[in-house]
C-alpha cells in the first residue's frame, strides 16, 4: 500500500470502512512517521502508542462485527495538549501540570472516542495557549515542517505541525484568539474556530473562558467539517454550550468543492487589507480574491471601524479571565508542589509552586489580569475592554446585514524565524489581530490555505455570523477547489 | 493588662448602636451547587468529590436549578424583589480549602434584592431591612493537624476536606438597623430567630446553627446621639442564637471602652469566642484582600421567568408569624402564654403533637414543662431531646386513660428518653400501669388501716382529711402504681 500518512481523513475513513486497510495498519502507520520525524519536529509533548493501538483495535472489531461505523472511524487525531484525556498525561505544555493524568476526559474526547476515532497523543503548544508561536511549551518549541528555523504559529503550532509533517490526517485546536486558524495558516493546513459555545468547553483546561473554542485542524476543509461535525453540538456538562442543532458544515462544505459560489457576498474588511500585513501576504491574499470573483462570489469593501480597539480589549480581557481560571494551580490537590519540606506555611508552599511552575509569558499575563481587575481599575480596564467587545459585535452584525461572510489575510505575516519575537511581546501579539475580533464577537472563522509567501503558506481567513458556521465551510471549500491545497516539502 | 469594661447600661445610655447581620444558610439541595454530588452531612471526607467540585483543570460549573428556585422563595418570604437578570461572579482569593482559589457567589448582581422581615421584640413589631439575598458556593474545610494551636502556623500537617465544597449557599445581608438602643442584641437575637423559622417554614434547609447549616456574622457600630454612625467591625464565628445576643452586646461594650478611653474603632473581623463570650480581632479589612470581582464567564446569566417567580410566590407557604398567631388562636393562649411557647422553642412540636391526637394543653404541659427542663439541664435544643411529639401524643393518651398517673407518666417519659422505646412499650416493660383493680388494692388498705389504728380512728372520726397519709402508706406499698382515687374511696368505704 502507498503511504496511507498521505492520504486525507476521508480517504483513510473510506478505506477503513470497506476493508482494504484496518485502524491498526492506518495508526501503526501514523505512530511509525511520528517516530520518524518528531524529533524534528516536537509536534507531540506525549504519544500514546498503547491507547492508540487498542482504539484502533476496536474500531476494527466493531467493524468485523457489523457495527455501522461513523464517518470518521478508524481516522487517527491528535489532540492539543491543553484538553483533559482521562489517565494521559495533559499538561496544557505547562511544568506546573508535568505528570497530570486526569481522571475524566473532555467531552470532546469522548465524542471522538465514541465517533472511532483513534487519538495518537497530544500536542505542544504555547503554555496555557499563551503565545503565537509555540516558543513558549516549558518543554521546548515545534517547528514549522516547511521551514524547520521557523515557528509553526500558537498557540496549536503543534496540532498545525503534525498535520503538515504528515504524522496525524486531523488534530484538535483551541482558538482563543487564534490559536488554531494562525497555526493553520502558517503552516499550509485548514483550521476552524466554531460559533463559540458550538463546541464543548468541559475538560479544556481553560484560558480564557469566554473565548476559548476547540475547533478542528485538517489538511482539507471536507476533513475539517467532518472533525466539526464530531466535536459540535450541545453539551449539558457546559452552560455556555448552546442547545441548538450544528450547522450542517460538512454538506457545506461539499456544495462549496463544486466551485460554484454565484450569490454568495463577500465583505473584505477594510482595516485589514493592507496596513501591517507584509507585501507578499497581501499580494496572496488579493490573488484569492480574485479566485473567489472568478466562482461567482461577489466581493464588496466593509468597514469594520471598532477592529482596531480589538487587540488591546482582548489584552485585557484575556489575561483578567486567566488571571482567575490559573488561580487553581496551587500545589494543593494536585501537579507540582515545590517547597513542601515540612518547614513552609502553606502559603509559602502555593506561592513557591506558582513562582517555579509557570513560565515568564503565563505570569506576564496573570499579572496583567490581576491588576486589570483591581478595585479601582475595574471599569478603566475590564470593564471599558467589554465595551469594545460590545461595539466590535456591532460591526460584525451590521456587516453581516450586508455580506454573507467577512474576508481577510489570517495572519499579517508568514511563518517567522524562532525567536525573531520573543524579546517585543508586542510584535508577538500582532500576529493574531486579525484573529481576534471573531473570538471578541464568538461567531465562527476559518483559516484556508491561499498561496504563498517566498516560499511560505499564506493564509485567508472566512468568519461568518454565530451558528452560521457552514456559510464559511462553503466559501473555503470553494477557495480550496480554485487554489489546491499546499504540499511542503519533504522535512529536511 | 486588666481593663475595666463599662456596665452595659451605662454604655447604651450614652451610645447609639448600629447594627446589621450577614446570614449564610446552606440548602438542603439533593445536589451541590454546580455539580452532581451529594450534600448530606457527614460522610468520609473527600468522598463526595468530584473534577467540578474539585476544581480540576478543565470542568466547569451548571447551575443547580433547585438552589435557584430555593434562593428565590426565601427572596419572596422576605418581601425582596426578585431580579428579572442577574449573574454570578467570582470572588478571588486564595486558601487551600477553596478549589479553584475563587468562590462562585454573586456580587453587584443578587437574586433578591430590597425587601424585609417583622421581628416581633417584647411584643412590638420591628421591621429589619433586607439588602440582598445571594447564592453562592460554599468552601471545604482545612484541618491543621499538629503543632499547639491547631492554626496555620505551627501545624505539621494540613488535611483538606472538599465534601463541603459547593454546598449551595445563600447569603442573606440586613440594611444597618438603627435606633434599637439597648434593644441591640435582643433585636439581633431575634431577627436571626425569625429568619431562621421562615426559612424552616420554606423547607429548604434544615437551618441548624451547631452544624453550620446557619452561620452568622454580626456588624456593629456605636455613635453618639446626632452624629454620624461609626466604623463597623464584623464578628465571625457565632455560632447559637444565645451567640447572636451576647456578641453584640459584648462588642458594643468593648467599642465603647475604646472611645471611652479616646480611641478609635478599627474596621476589622473579629472572633467571638464562646466560652468567654469576648471578640478578638481577626484580619483588618484596612489591609484586606482586593477580591477582583467580575462575572462568573464560565456561566450564563440567570433571568428568573416572571411567571416562574409568580407561581412561586403563590405557592410560598403560611409564614411563622401569621402561622403563630393562627395557633395562638386555636389554642387559647394569652399572648404572654404563647411568647413562653415560642422562646421554649416549642410551637411546631406542640403543634405535631395535637396533630398526633392531644389537647393543647396536654401538649403544651409536657413540652414546656418536664421536657423543657431535661432540655435546659442538658443543654441541648428541644426537638434533640429524645422524645418525639408522637410520643408525647402516646403518652398523654395513657394518662387521660388512666393508665398512668403523672407520677408514673415521668417514669415513662425518662425511659422514652433513655431509648428504651414508646411509652406503651415502656409502661408494659418495666410494669408502671395504674392499679385500680378493687379486688388487689383492698389486701393493701386492709394492711394500711391495721399498721396505722390511730389514722384509722380519726377517719372514723369524721376528719377525712387524714385519710391522706393511708393513702400514702397505700401507694409506698404498692410502688406508686395504685390509682389514688381508689384507695381514697377504699379507705373510707371500709372505715364508714
Ligand atoms: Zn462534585
Amino acid at each position: 500500500m502507498s503511504d496511507v500518512t498521505r492520504l486525507t481523513a476521508t480517504e483513510i475513513a473510506a478505506l477503513v470502512a470497506s476493508g482494504d486497510a484496518s485502524a491498526t495498519e492506518i495508526t501503526q502507520a501514523h505512530l511509525d512517521r511520528i517516530a520518524a520525524v518528531d524529533d524534528r519536529v516536537h509536534a507531540f509533548l506525549h504519544v500514546d502508542t498503547e491507547g492508540a493501538l487498542a482504539a484502533a483495535t476496536a474500531v476494527d472489531e466493531r467493524r468485523a462485527a457489523g457495527e455501522e461505523l461513523g464517518p470518521l472511524a478508524g481516522v487517527p487525531v491528535a489532540v492539543k495538549d491543553i484538553v483533559a484525556t482521562k489517565g494521559v498525561p495533559s499538561t496544557a505544555a505547562s511544568k506546573i501540570l508535568e505528570g497530570w493524568r486526569p481522571p475524566y476526559d473532555a467531552t470532546i474526547v469522548t465524542r471522538m472516542r465514541e465517533a472511532g476515532l483513534v487519538m495518537l497523543g497530544k500536542t505542544n503548544l504555547d503554555e496555557f495557549a499563551m503565545g503565537s508561536s509555540t516558543e513558549y511549551s516549558a518543554y521546548g518549541p515545534t517547528f514549522n515542517p516547511w521551514d524547520l528555523s521557523r515557528i509553526p504559529g500558537g498557540s496549536g503550532g503543534g496540532s498545525a505541525a503534525a498535520l503538515a509533517a504528515y504524522e496525524a490526517p486531523l488534530a484538535v485546536g483551541t482558538d482563543t484568539g487564534g490559536s488554531i486558524r494562525q497555526p493553520a495558516a502558517v503552516t499550509g493546513t485548514v483550521g476552524a474556530k466554531p460559533t463559540y459555545g458550538g463546541t464543548s468547553r468541559y475538560g479544556l483546561i481553560a484560558f480564557s473562558s469566554s473565548l476559548d473554542t476547540p475547533g478542528p485542524c485538517a489538511r482539507t476543509v471536507e476533513d475539517a467539517a467532518l472533525l466539526h461535525a464530531v466535536l459540535a453540538g450541545h453539551d449539558p456538562r457546559d452552560s455556555t454550550s448552546i442547545p441548538q442543532p450544528v450547522p450542517d458544515v460538512v454538506g457545506a462544505a461539499r456544495r462549496g468543492a463544486s466551485g460554484d459560489l454565484t450569490g454568495v457576498k463577500l465583505g473584505l474588511v477594510r482595516e485589514f487589507a493592507g496596513e501591517g500585513a507584509e507585501p507578499g501576504v497581501m499580494a496572496a491574499f488579493h490573488d484569492a480574491v480574485d479566485a473567489l470573483t472568478k466562482l461567482g462570489a461577489e466581493v464588496v469593501e466593509i468597514s469594520c471601524p471598532n477592529f482596531q480597539y480589538a487587540l488591546p480589549a482582548y489584552y485585557l480581557i484575556a489575561p483578567s479571565e486567566c488571571s482567575s481560571n490559573l488561580a487553581r494551580f496551587d500545589g494543593v490537590r494536585y501537579g507540582l508542589r515545590v517547597g513542601d519540606d515540612g518547614a513552609k506555611a502553606l502559603e509559602e508552599v502555593m506561592s513557591l509552586t506558582r513562582e517555579s511552575g509557570f513560565g515568564a509569558e503565563v505570569k506576564r499575563r496573570i499579572m496583567i489580569g490581576t491588576y486589570a481587575l483591581s478595585s479601582g481599575y475595574y471599569d478603566a480596564y475590564y470593564g471599558q475592554a467589554q465595551k469594545v467587545r460590545t461595539l466590535i459585535t456591532r460591526d460584525f452584525t451590521s456587516a453581516f446585514e450586508r455580506v454573507d461572510v467577512l474576508i481577510s489575510p489570517t495572519t499579517p505575516f508568514v511563518a517567522f524565524p524562532l525567536g525573531a519575537r520573543t524579546a517585543d511581546p508586542y510584535q508577538m501579539y500582532l500576529a493574531d489581530l486579525y484573529t481576534i475580533p471573531a473570538n471578541l464577537y464568538g461567531g465562527p472563522g476559518i483559516s484556508v490555505p491561499c498561496g504563498l509567501s517566498e516560499g511560505l503558506p499564506v493564509g485567508l481567513q472566512i468568519t461568518a455570523p454565530t451558528l452560521a458556521d457552514d456559510r464559511m465551510y462553503r466559501v473555503a471549500a470553494a477557495l480550496e477547489s480554485a487554489i489546491g491545497t499546499l504540499t511542503p516539502g519533504e522535512l529536511s | 493588662m486588666t481593663v475595666t469594661l463599662p456596665p452595659y447600661e451605662d454604655v447604651v445610655a450614652r451610645y447609639e448602636p448600629v447594627i446589621g447581620l450577614e446570614t449564610h444558610v446552606e440548602l438542603g439541595t439533593n445536589t451541590k451547587m454546580f455539580c452532581g454530588c451529594p450534600t448530606d452531612f457527614g460522610g468520609q471526607p473527600n468522598t463526595r468529590i468530584c473534577p467540578v467540585c474539585l476544581g480540576l483543570a478543565g470542568s466547569l460549573p451548571v447551575a443547580n436549578k433547585a438552589a435557584i428556585e430555593a434562593t428565590i422563595r426565601i427572596g419572596l418570604a422576605l418581601n425582596c424583589t426578585i431580579a428579572t437578570w442577574c449573574r454570578f461572579a467570582r470572588k478571588n482569593y486564595f486558601y487551600p480549602d477553596m478549589p479553584k482559589n475563587y468562590q462562585i457567589s454573586q456580587y453587584d448582581e443578587p437574586l433578591c434584592i430590597d425587601g424585609w422581615l417583622d421581628v416581633e421584640v417584647d411584643g412590638e413589631l420591628v421591621r429589619i431591612g433586607i439588602e440582598r439575598v445571594h447564592l453562592e458556593e460554599d468552601t471545604g474545610k482545612t484541618l491543621h493537624v499538629g503543632g499547639a494551636t491547631g492554626r496555620i502556623h505551627g501545624a505539621t500537617e494540613s488535611l483538606v476536606d472538599y465534601n463541603r465544597a459547593g454546598i449551595p449557599l445563600v447569603e442573606i445581608v440586613t440594611k444597618p438597623i438603627p435606633g434599637t438602643g439597648a434593644l441591640a442584641p435582643i433585636v439581633a437575637r431575634a431577627y436571626v430567630t425569625e429568619l431562621r423559622d421562615v426559612i424552616r417554614s420554606l423547607d429548604v434547609s434544615d437551618v441548624r446553627m451547631e452544624q453550620g447549616s446557619l452561620r452568622c456574622d454580626v456588624n456593629t457600630s456605636l455613635n453618639l446621639p446626632g452624629e454620624e454612625w461609626g466604623t463597623r467591625t464584623e464578628t465571625k464565628n457565632v455560632n447559637s442564637l444565645r451567640s447572636v445576643e451576647r456578641a453584640v452586646r459584648s462588642e458594643i461594650i468593648r467599642q465603647a471602652s475604646v472611645l471611652d478611653a479616646g480611641g478609635r474603632i478599627v474596621q476589622e473581623t473579629r472572633h467571638f469566642h464562646e466560652d468567654t463570650g469576648d471578640t478578638t480581632s481577626g484580619r483588618s479589612k484596612e489591609t484586606a484582600t482586593d477580591y477582583r470581582y467580575f462575572p462568573e464567564p464560565d456561566l450564563v446569566p440567570l433571568a428568573p421567568d416572571a411567571s416562574w417567580v409568580a407561581s412561586l410566590k403563590e405557592s410560598l407557604p403560611e409564614l411563622p408569624r401569621l402561622h403563630r398567631k393562627r395557633l395562638q388562636t386555636e389554642w387559647g393562649l394569652s399572648d404572654l402564654d404563647m411568647q413562653s411557647v415560642v422562646n421554649a422553642g416549642a410551637v411546631e412540636l406542640i403543634e405535631q403533637t395535637i396533630a398526633a391526637g392531644t389537647t393543647p394543653e396536654g401538649a403544651r404541659k409536657w413540652w414546656l414543662g418536664e421536657l423543657a427542663r431535661r432540655a435546659n439541664e442538658t443543654g441541648i435544643e428541644l426537638a434533640a431531646v429524645g422524645a418525639s411529639p408522637a410520643h408525647v401524643a402516646e403518652l398523654q393518651r395513657l394518662v387521660d386513660e388512666g393508665k398512668l398517673n403523672d407520677k408514673l407518666a415521668r417514669t415513662v417519659l425518662e425511659g422514652v428518653i433513655a431509648g428504651e422505646g414508646t411509652p406503651a412499650e415502656i409502661m408494659t416493660a418495666r410494669g408502671l400501669e395504674v392499679v385500680s383493680d378493687t379486688g388487689a388494692l383492698t389486701a393493701a388498705v386492709d394492711e394500711a388501716i391495721a399498721a396505722n389504728p390511730d389514722v384509722a380512728e380519726k377517719i372514723r372520726e369524721g376528719k377525712v382529711a387524714a385519710a391522706g397519709a393511708l393513702i400514702g402508706a397505700v401507694m409506698k406499698a404498692t410502688r406508686g402504681q395504685a390509682d389514688a382515687k381508689t384507695v381514697r374511696e377504699l379507705i373510707i368505704s371500709r372505715l364508714s
